[in-house]
């Protein structure tokens, strides 16, 4: 049997994230369903990962599976020096679908390659995330109603933030601008604008964040600037409070601009653009859920029809 | 063409296979990365001899052995530049060059120390992503590193 496992985001083609995004619209439609009524999940976070493993929790439990797992890896057998092979197939006996985040990078690759059950990368190490990528894509697909031509802005760290990596390289079918905002030491590495180039994506880099930069933008996806991403602390003292969005900036923006970001936010977007309807940030979250129950679903072999027939 | 003076520091071979001008510091993981301990044939090692170029090299003599371009590869990072000629009645009948393959596995250690091949006991799978600039890539962390500082497993 062909293993259905999502390890990384580019697994999947144009056509597959519009199916799963489909697939994601029908779940927020109804997300209570008895679809995996006889299914068991587990969800191994060997490194903790509150928000993520509750979205994921409430995916499977919305389904109608039963859920088993841990959060702490002190209390596994893992930290008593287990290999993960031998806990993978260990809970592959109990589980027809394991999700997994791990603090080593490579894990859910290798965890695909041995488990008899389809894995989920919930994240590995600042490899892999797709469901993060799966609910951005989502969020961007439902509030601009396409992802074909948007010009999207990335805010902060750009160096370091796997999820607009990996929100970029998923957006390559879709003919994206991309405009690049962030500091010389977090600029967004050459590799991604190699790719750029490669896929005859258009972008465009920025240091200046302000509302005469992000006026034609329909996508704007901040990140934390942290301070320990810095070399030179100097630096980090002059361009802190550079990259925080304040709802003033929004003046000149477009009507269908959505706000987005992977949270947890510190303070990159102030608390006064919360109740602009263009922050979007929470139902960002939200979509999850319906991202999450989609990804579920399609690597147990569910297809679109099945939950559109499910009544 | 016969086998040259220096390869004659130690004895010709009939039919098999020499690979000559390892550097002398590599011989070992040479030997190990062919799996020559573990074969029957007759093996002539020599080690530390005298090179123009390479100052101390080493030459392994195997007889009876043909390797695939697919076996030979497997020293395409430690011995990029060794001689393979395979030996026929005596004489040279073709000499072989090694090149990077596409796909090494169990050759090279991930030089990520969060990576999951070094904190579990597998076999690392790396791709050759650029062959001009001697790119590799891991298959389990993506990333990507330069053949100049890797480490051979
Ligand atoms: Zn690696």
């Amino acid at each position: 049997m062909k293993n259905r496992s999502l390890v990384a985001i580019e697994e999947y083609s144009k056509e597959k994230i519009l199916y799963m995004l489909e697939m994601a619209k029908e779940f927020e439609k109804r997300p209570n369903r008895k679809l995996l009524d006889s299914k068991i999940v587990a969800t191994l976070f060997f490194e903790p990962s509150t928000r993520t493993r509750l979205s994921f929790e409430t995916a499977a439990n919305r389904l109608g599976a039963k859920v088993i797992g841990f959060t702490d890896p002190k209390v596994t057998s893992s930290s008593k020096g287990e290999t993960l092979k031998d806990t993978i197939l260990m809970v592959s006996n109990y589980a027809d679908v394991i999700v997994m985040r791990h603090y080593l990078e490579g894990a859910a690759r290798y965890a695909s390659e041995i488990a008899p059950v389809p894995i989920v990368n919930a994240g590995d190490g600042a490899n892999q995330h797709p469901s993060q990528t799966m609910l951005d894509l989502y969020s961007i697909y439902k509030t601009q109603g396409t992802l074909e031509n948007l010009n999207i802005y990335m805010v902060g760290d750009l160096k370091y933030g796997r999820t607009v990596h990996s929100l970029l390289m998923a957006m390559r079918h879709f003919n994206p601008t991309f405009h690049f905002i962030a500091p010389d030491e977090l600029k967004m590495p050459d590799e991604y604008k190699l790719f750029c180039q490669k896929h005859n994506i258009k972008y465009f880099e920025h240091r200046e964040f302000n509302e005469n930069v992000i006026a034609d933008a329909d996508i704007l996806y901040m990140t934390r600037v942290q301070r320990e991403r810095f070399t030179d602390l100097m630096e980090y003292e002059r361009v802190k409070n550079v990259y925080i969005l304040h709802n003033d900036m929004l003046c000149k923006t477009k009507d269908n601009l959505r706000i987005l970001h992977p949270l947890p936010r510190v303070n990159e977007i102030s608390y006064d653009v919360d109740d602009n309807p263009k922050a979007y940030f929470i139902q960002q979250a939200q979509n999850g859920l319906y991202a999450r129950e989609a990804i579920i679903c399609d690597v147990l072999g569910i297809t679109l029809d099945d939950v559109r027939n499910d009544k | 063409m016969t086998e040259n003076k220096t390869e004659l520091q130690v004895a010709a071979i009939e039919n098999g296979t020499v690979i000559d001008h390892i550097p002398s510091d590599k011989l070992f993981k040479v030997v190990s990365l062919l799996g020559i301990e573990k074969m029957d044939n007759n093996v002539t090692i020599g080690f530390n001899l005298e090179s123009k170029k390479l100052g101390k090299k080493g030459i392994i003599k195997i007889a009876g052995k043909f390797f695939e371009e697919e076996e030979i590869n497997r020293i395409s990072l430690v011995a990029p530049n060794a001689h393979i000629n395979v030996i026929r009645n005596y004489e040279i009948v073709e000499k072989k060059t090694i090149s990077i393959p596409d796909k090494m596995v169990g050759i090279v250690k991930c030089n990520n120390p969060k990576c999951i091949t070094n904190n579990e006991p597998m076999t690392t799978i790396f791709t050759l992503t650029d062959r001009e600039k001697g790119i590799l890539k891991c298959h389990y962390c993506e990333k990507e590193q330069n053949k100049n500082n890797i480490e051979v497993l």
